[in-house]
């Protein structure tokens, strides 16, 4: 019974860690690219979240269908907010980088509200629902379609950067941008390309979560501090890092709480985090 | 003779004039005031307990044909002030402790109202009630459920709603009960609440009163509101075998509480919810069959009707005038005015030290209210001591009320099916 419940834990915390890894993915893109912070980058899952819910409600296509659908739609928000954003600011202050996303957030959270109201929607039968039984474990099907579809655009993401000639330019402009302009890269296009790619990833994670997570305005905040600790802890920059640190933080979470007592969920997280930075302040993936 | 008729005609104009304008005279009107939150975000529930307000002033002033058991259904006013007229000054306090208290002062002193009805929100009825205390003018709270506003010492202060002490009280009563009645012994509790004023403030108490009561509670866990996901704290409650789940969440994290018990395979005996998420409609929309059998409590419920015809002919009256049913909120504050008028028709006058007199020999038989209470009788605090909740069980995405027992429109199922078998 009790070793059931373990792993029954363990494969919860390894579900909810592949989600937490595709938001850090598009978070880590754009920081490792332009050296910004995207404090909206919760906002960018929220508009996703509302991307598969309004699909659902208005023409009754599931979430898990119209993903291909948000994707573009986040990566064309994510286009327009560095065109008419972002490249305004690529070298202002750091300050003011920061102050513009988080602007950028409440700015995007007041939108949903006007639009959307504030009231929680949930998409209320999705293709994917109920239970399956995995290696002897009850496991939510939403959430496993939700795991193998992070694992998915991960893995899209890592061949793009490795396998491509525009990922090798995204790479390129990553590590040293005066260098690639000078190559003949034009690092304006791949700036956008990296906020449309990071949207779309945040984009896909709402869609993912739509099925099985309560949507409303504010939905961000709960994923965003998260993302923040991943990041952090995969290395900024390190698309492999954040996805390998996004699980590690799922699992910890989840069967950190449940062993030494729900109400240190976070603390356990926060304190393995404060531990990483004080050791290897790269993060676990992330060049010196 | 032509003139003759004509001046008699004159003369019959002159008089019939004068005997209204005595008959107006006669009608004194009686201000009261009403401070709701009728802009911001509780604007929505601010229109409707108005509307409540101006059917239970309605009634008072014009009755209401055929519901004999109602008190004021045969109109006219209130009989022991020469059917005086009931009249409505209302003020927005837009959901602000300070508007609601200076909007209440501009009430008392410019407005000269008789007597105060509000304020929805705890917070406002706490600043709004302490400046009436200081005029001296009767506050009667029909909805604040926060248990410190009868801690207070207050003399003008009265309100008829159950607080959140006795909801929580509630729950235990209960359990005694099934045991009388149904031979189901309730001992092993887990208290499951969010973690901001609320939910601890429930832990808290729930915790006090098992101990007192003899209750073993094998669990107590309390979660952060804004949480991806709940599976620690739910493996947890799994792994403490509790027969009941008390459980005091908001919408999104009661809809997501459950879908984890399902994945898990968690099913206690019962779960027993504290309002909120759980009464919101969007909780059995989203779930549908998984929402059945939880039992929340409430304070009003329209199968209530079904013992008590009243209940059915008050919703149809103020169904008809605004197309929606009464809610726990708009049947409180309809009772509320109605408490009040009969305080000052017994006070036969509009003094303040009257009514405040009259409303605290208040005696109302819970028969002729719409409220599932045995009555209206305010101890020294001005707490109705025989205001309580109901408990409703959700059955095919409905809510039924199943406690008590004498008003219960279904019977209890118990235990909920575990998450495998036929629901």
């Amino acid at each position: 019974m009790s070793g059931e419940i373990l792993f029954q834990t363990l494969v919860s915390g390894l579900l909810i860690g592949l989600i937490y890894a595709l938001v850090a993915v598009g978070l880590t893109l754009i920081f490792g690219v332009m050296d910004i912070v995207n404090f909206s980058h919760g906002e960018f899952l929220m508009f996703g979240m509302y991307s598969g819910f309004w699909l659902y409600a208005m023409f009754h296509l599931d979430p898990v269908y119209t993903l291909p659908l948000t994707a573009i739609f986040l990566f064309g928000v994510g286009v327009l907010v560095y065109r008419f954003v972002i490249s305004r600011i690529i070298d202002a202050s750091m300050l003011s980088q920061i102050f513009t996303t988080f602007g950028l957030m409440i700015l995007f959270r007041g939108i949903a509200q006007f639009f959307w109201k504030p009231d929680f929607r949930t998409v209320d039968s999705s293709v994917v629902s109920g239970n399956v039984n995995l290696l002897g474990v009850q496991v939510g099907l939403p959430q496993l379609v939700a795991g193998i579809g992070a694992i998915l655009v991960t893995a899209g993401i890592v061949l793009f950067l490795t396998r491509t000639r525009a990922g090798a330019a995204l790479e390129a402009t990553a590590a040293d941008k005066e260098a690639a302009r000078l190559m003949g890269i034009d690092t304006q296009r791949m700036f956008a390309l990296a906020w449309g790619l990071g949207a779309a990833c945040a984009g896909v994670a709402g869609g993912l979560l739509s099925t099985f997570f309560p949507i409303f305005p504010e939905v961000g905040a709960n994923f965003i501090l998260i993302a923040f600790v991943v990041v952090n802890l995969g290395g900024f920059g390190s698309v492999l890092g954040a996805l390998c640190a996004g699980v590690l933080v799922g699992v910890i979470e989840v069967m950190g709480g449940f062993l030494l007592g729900p109400q240190y969920k976070l603390a356990i997280v926060l304190a393995l985090f404060l531990a990483v930075l004080m050791f290897r302040p790269q993060g676990l993936m992330g060049k010196a | 003779m032509f003139f003759l008729r004509k001046a008699a005609v004159r003369f019959a104009q002159c008089m019939l004039f004068v005997s209204m304008s005595v008959s107006a005279h006669a009608q004194q009107e009686i201000k009261v005031g009403v401070v709701y939150p009728l802009t911001g975000v509780a604007a929505s529930t601010g229109a409707e307990l108005k509307h409540a307000l101006e059917l239970a002033a309605d009634v008072i002033n014009n009755g209401a044909d055929g519901i004999a058991g109602l008190p004021f259904a045969s109109g006219g006013g209130l009989p022991n002030l020469k059917g005086a007229k009931i009249k409505l000054v209302f003020a927005d306090h837009q959901g602000s402790p300070q508007v609601g208290a200076t909007e209440t002062e501009r009430l008392i002193t410019q407005e000269k109202v008789v007597a105060i009805v509000g304020a929805y929100f705890s917070n406002v009825t706490a600043t709004s009630s302490q400046v009436a205390e200081r005029y001296k003018i009767p506050y009667l709270n029909p909805d604040s459920t926060s248990a410190s506003l009868t801690t207070r010492g207050f003399k003008w202060f009265f309100r008829i709603t159950p607080h959140d002490d006795l909801f929580v009280q509630n729950f235990f009563t209960f359990f005694k009960d099934l045991e009388a009645k149904k031979g189901i012994k309730v001992s092993k509790l887990a208290l499951f609440n969010e973690n901001t004023l609320w939910g601890n403030e429930t832990t808290k108490l729930e915790t006090r009163i098992a101990g007192e009561r003899g209750f073993n509670i094998v669990k107590s866990v309390s979660y952060p509101a804004k949480s991806t996901q709940l599976t620690s704290e739910i493996q947890t409650l799994k792994a403490g075998n509790p027969q009941v789940v008390m459980q005091s969440s908001y919408l999104g994290d009661a809809i997501m509480a459950m879908k984890t018990y399902k994945e898990l395979g968690f099913a206690p005996e019962m779960i027993l919810a504290n309002n909120a998420g759980f009464t919101d409609t969007e909780f059995i929309r989203t779930l549908g069959k998984d929402a059945d059998y939880v039992i929340t409590r409430e304070v009003w419920s329209l199968d209530l009707a079904k013992n008590k015809p009243l209940v059915g002919k008050v919703n149809d009256l103020f169904n008809s005038r605004y197309k929606v049913n009464f809610t726990g909120n708009t049947s409180r504050s309809f009772t509320g005015l109605l408490t009040l008028a009969d305080a000052i028709n017994r006070a036969a006058s509009t003094e303040p030290e009257a009514i405040r007199k009259a409303l605290s020999e208040t005696d109302i038989d819970g028969a002729s209210t719409i409220m599932p209470w045995k009555g209206i009788r305010f101890d020294g605090q001005g707490q109705n001591i025989f205001g309580s909740g109901i408990l409703v069980q959700i059955v095919d995405g409905k809510y039924h009320t199943i406690w008590p027992f004498n008003l219960a429109t279904r019977d209890v199922t118990w235990p909920m099916p575990g998450w495998g078998q036929q629901r």
